[in-house]
């Protein structure tokens, strides 16, 4: 009796799951518990944590991918509505940690509203192209690139560079894919490269020193540059195969900052080398092919866009968490998509691959 | 709908086709990057950062081993280590140095001295070492200063090792001292090869035995290999290798018989040294005034080092080995023996003695110290009664080149190869010296002032002591040695250094008998050291001198009396006891001293009945016996 009905259940929730995709999450997940393990020094506590966050996550990832594309779509503008809200809200009363004002108190919890626009701002632009499939005008940029300017500059002035600047990336893919014309997209990059001195201007002290630290880090080797120049000498003594799981001295005797959380890429080096960086990026550029794979296919403008949008956001955290703990680009928070330890960010991911989920099994379901 | 939408969603979808493509190459660019970063950091320049974990993960820790102990021929300890609290400053640390300074000021006292040291060290140190402000804390200070530690920044209390020094001042000159490694030490190390093992050490040894011995005394120091936390925390210890322990030296130098000569030289200055004449070993060796070696230790204060260095008295001269002096009549003995051994004379040769010698054909008189002269004088009565007139006509027979070669049998006018650093050779003077020294022939006129040990003739107390031990037992030169045995520092074996004879020399006994005896009447009734020989329970031999501080013109005379106490003459002795079978020989110095009959030679009686009786004078103090503990 009850037996076709769980297995009802079951077959219902599963049906709207990628095989393939779930399968490189879960191996990015195994890979990850491991190394969060020997990152918190074999704590049982944080191995619990970690276990809990992606037991959520994957219950959140099941959530979103049973919701129909048209349905997300619909949710963009108020969620967009919410997070500028949100944002005006931070600005006003915010609560200011490590010199800035990034998160708002809401009660017993407080949120970074700014980890809300990383999805709201793609779901807004997809949502608003939609619309205007098959119209689309210049004008209609002009609206998009205010929709991408405003939570950009309220998320600037908190101050927070990095995240400010991912947002803006997350809807650039989004008019990227809708067609923006490349005389623009070269417009814009001249007066980025233009406005690169007056930027310079503009930053705050703490953004100059994380700039300057990245291009000599060895000038401050005990101050600013102390994390990067610890983070380098855990991947570089990694060497071809790595230290060994649990191994990696420079892990395991707490010369790695932020070991669990932004920097366990360098862990993750530090123990299994130069192969097991090759593995986890073959393993992120299979879950990009994927979601491109889902964007070739997808039926609607909005499915397109967002397919497209969440798989180029996907590896611009992945690139840009391993360019700054490699020593390439400056120190910005951003954890290491789906290995760092964290459940907002993991949740936020899961959110968008329940997305792409959705999009891709509700294919023949989305009416145009 | 219109077919120009359905020809914009062809368009639109074959543009977004392509921009996918696009973001594909995007995505392989990055990761093109990524993989290739990776590459440079993880092979090509893996050696570099494996080696930057590797000294991030390990500290060496040095050990410092336990300098040896120095101790006397009996045991006694000369100079061994205690532990102390000292506080020390890193001023790279400290921020505001005088407000430091003020700080500590009001928790423990900090003295003038404390503070013009501590200036003094800092000047001759880097930034980033730590100099000591105060050593010798008591267990108050260092609770106190554990309870501050908070707010003063730089200060560190550490336990250290100090040397100490019981025997003070009277044996200054021969163990030396050690003091905090400076840059010329650094240096030295550093091209001798052996400054890994100074890991740690912040000592040396500066002078004296200290300084000669400095390697074996110093050990070999021991390393922990720790493996260490990003915070410095001590997480295991990889390896460890324990420091060795320096060698204990043992001296042949007696504890007691150097006070007792001490005390014998009462308030003169001069210097005294002991050898057993059968091994050449150091048995005494003083040089007055000492200092305390126990102010260098920690580094002297500057008015301190001023004033020993600019005392009149020379406390920082170590005379015995850096002092020279004309030799005077103790020269006559040799002189008597080469008379002897290259025929110029027999025995019963005797002279009339008018109280002077001229030169043929010269009108200038050579004075004998007695006016009126001795009379009809041998080569017996020479000696006892130290005839100079006798010596000058046998000088000029001799020759300075022959007189030279056979001196130069006894030591004189080379280092004796004593095993300690800065010993001055003295002067034997010839006829190829002059030449090359200042370019002038010798004249005859110099070789008659030689004959009775004065001139260019100059030696110090060791060479002088050296050449009576060589004397004494007939003609063997024994390197003297101030080290008898040493024992390992790790498995305390023990190893005796044996004599070491730098030459024999063949005399006849008959004429050394000859020698001797004349010595011995010196002691005798007649003789110029009758007071000191009065009584003694065994025979000494022994030759008086006098060493002239001030030029005495023609026909002047010298008026003991008159003469300014610094101007007086250097009263010298030679002596070995007993005669029969010589177990001590010695050279006694006194500066200003006089006669020397009358001032050094009761100095040498008293070193006698010491070594060889056992007999202590009224009132030294039976010194307290520490055994040297652990043998």
């Amino acid at each position: 009796m009850n037996q076709p009905v769980i297995s009802r259940l079951a077959r219902q929730l599963t049906r709207h799951l990628d095989g393939l995709l779930l399968a490189l999450l879960i191996a990015l997940l195994v890979l990850s518990t491991a190394v969060v393990f020997s990152a918190s020094g074999q704590s049982g506590v944080r191995l619990g944590g970690h276990l809990t966050n992606i037991a959520l996550a994957v219950v959140v990832l099941v959530v979103v991918a049973n919701i129909p594309p048209h349905i997300l779509a619909k949710a963009g503008p108020p969620l967009y509505a919410v997070g500028i809200v949100l944002l005006i809200g931070v600005a006003l009363f915010g609560e200011i940690r490590n010199g800035a004002r990034r998160w708002l108190p809401l009660g017993v919890v407080s949120i970074q509203p700014s980890e809300i626009m990383k999805i709201a701002l793609p779901l807004m632009l997809a949502w608003f192209f939609h619309q205007r499939e098959a119209t689309l005008k210049l004008r209609d940029f002009g609206i998009a690139a205010l929709i991408v300017a405003i939570p950009f500059l309220l998320v600037l002035r908190q101050p927070d560079l990095g995240t400010s600047l991912l947002i803006a990336a997350s809807g650039f893919y989004v008019l990227f894919f809708a067609g923006l014309s490349w005389r623009i997209i070269a417009g814009l990059g001249v007066l980025g490269a233009v406005s690169l001195p007056l930027a310079w201007g503009l930053m705050h002290d703490y953004q100059r020193q994380r700039v300057m630290t990245l291009l000599d880090p060895s000038a401050d080797p005990l101050g600013a540059g102390y994390h990067i120049i610890q983070s380098m000498i855990a991947i570089g003594s990694g060497g071809m195969f790595g230290k060994g799981w649990l191994s990696g001295t420079q892990n395991q005797l707490d010369f790695i900052p932020e070991r669990t959380t932004d920097f366990i890429f360098a862990v993750y080096s530090e123990e299994f080398g130069l192969l097991g960086n090759i593995v986890l990026m073959l393993l992120y550029l299979a879950v990009v092919a994927r979601g491109l794979k889902i964007a070739e296919h997808a039926p609607s403008m909005f499915a397109r866009l967002m397919a497209g949008t969440i798989s180029l956001n996907f590896f611009t955290y992945v690139f840009v968490n391993m360019g700054m703990v490699s020593g390439i680009l400056p120190v910005v928070g951003v954890p290491l998509p789906f290995m760092s330890y964290g459940g907002t960010a993991l949740v936020t991911l899961m959110i968008g691959f329940g997305m792409l989920m959705s999009l891709s099994t509700h294919r023949k379901l989305l009416k145009t | 709908m219109s077919s120009p939408e359905i020809k914009n969603l062809h368009i639109e979808l074959s543009q977004y086709l392509t921009r996918l493509k696009v973001g594909v190459g995007f995505v392989l660019v990055l990761g093109l990057i990524l993989v290739s970063r990776l590459i440079y950091l993880q092979l090509i320049k893996h050696d570099h950062y494996q080696s930057l974990a590797e000294s991030n993960r390990i500290a060496l820790l040095p050990a410092i081993p336990n300098r040896g102990l120095i101790v006397d021929r009996n045991g006694r300890i000369l100079a061994d280590n205690f532990s102390a609290y000292t506080l020390e400053i890193t001023v790279s640390k400290a921020g505001d140095l005088d407000a430091l300074l003020d700080q500590i000021s009001t928790l423990i006292e900090i003295t003038p001295k404390n503070l013009r040291r501590f200036k003094r060290l800092l000047d001759e140190s880097h930034e980033f070492e730590t100099v000591p402000l105060k050593s010798k804390l008591t267990d108050e200070e260092v609770a106190i200063l554990a309870a501050n530690r908070y707010r003063l920044p730089g200060v560190e209390v550490k336990a250290r090792l100090f040397r100490n020094y019981p025997a003070g001042e009277g044996l200054s000159h021969v163990v030396g001292y050690i003091g905090r490694i400076n840059d010329a030490d650094l240096k030295k190390l550093k091209e001798e090869g052996r400054v890994t093992n100074y890991k740690g050490s912040t000592h040396i040894g500066k002078v004296g035995i200290e300084q000669t011995y400095e390697n074996l005394l110093h050990g070999r120091t021991g390393f922990d290999q720790m493996e260490t936390d990003s915070s410095g925390r001590a997480v295991r210890v990889l390896s460890h290798v324990s420091p060795v322990a320096g060698n204990d030296l043992m001296l042949h130098l007696d504890m007691e018989l150097q006070r007792v000569a001490e005390h014998a030289f009462g308030d003169y200055r001069g210097g005294l040294v002991a050898i057993d004449p059968n091994t050449g070993g150091v048995l005494a060796m003083v040089s007055k005034p000492g200092f305390d070696p126990n102010l260098f230790v920690d580094g002297i204060d500057p008015a301190t080092w001023k004033e020993l260095n600019e005392s009149l008295d020379k406390p920082m001269v170590n005379r015995p080995l850096r002092g020279i002096y004309p030799p005077g009549s103790t020269i006559k003995p040799f002189m008597a023996l080469a008379a002897l051994e290259l025929g110029l004379r027999r025995p019963q040769d005797a002279i009339a003695d008018p109280g002077f010698y001229s030169l043929p054909n010269s009108r200038h008189r050579y004075r004998d110290w007695k006016a009126g002269g001795h009379g009809i004088v041998d080569l017996h009565k020479s000696v006892v009664q130290s005839c100079d007139t006798y010596y000058y006509r046998l000088a000029v027979d001799m020759g300075i080149d022959r007189m030279q070669g056979f001196l130069s049998k006894f030591g004189f006018g080379a280092k004796s190869g004593l095993d300690m650093q800065g010993e001055s050779s003295g002067l034997l003077p010839s006829r190829e010296w002059k030449q090359k020294r200042w370019n002038k022939p010798w004249y005859l006129g110099e070789t008659v002032i030689a004959g009775i040990g004065q001139g260019y003739h100059l030696t110090t107390p060791m060479q002088l002591a050296a050449a009576t031990a060589t004397l004494a037992n007939g003609g063997t030169f024994y390197r003297p040695h101030l080290v008898k045995s040493m024992k390992d520092g790790a498995t305390r074996q023990e190893t005796v250094i044996s004599p070491e004879v730098a030459w024999k020399n063949d005399f006849h006994p008959e004429y050394l008998k000859r020698v001797r005896d004349a010595m011995v009447d010196v002691l005798k009734p007649g003789g110029t050291a009758v007071g000191a020989g009065a009584g003694a329970q065994y025979t000494i031999a022994g030759k008086t001198g006098t060493a002239q501080v001030v030029g005495i013109r023609q026909g002047q005379k010298y008026d003991e009396r008159r003469v300014a106490e610094r101007h007086r003459d250097h009263a010298l002795f030679v002596a070995f006891a007993p005669a029969e079978s010589p177990r001590i020989a010695l050279a006694v110095l006194v500066e200003n001293g006089g006669h020397g009959g009358s001032t050094a030679a009761p100095i040498a009686r008293a070193v006698f009945d010491y070594y060889l009786l056992g007999k202590r004078p009224a009132g030294i103090p039976v010194s307290e016996e520490h055994e040297s503990a652990g043998d």
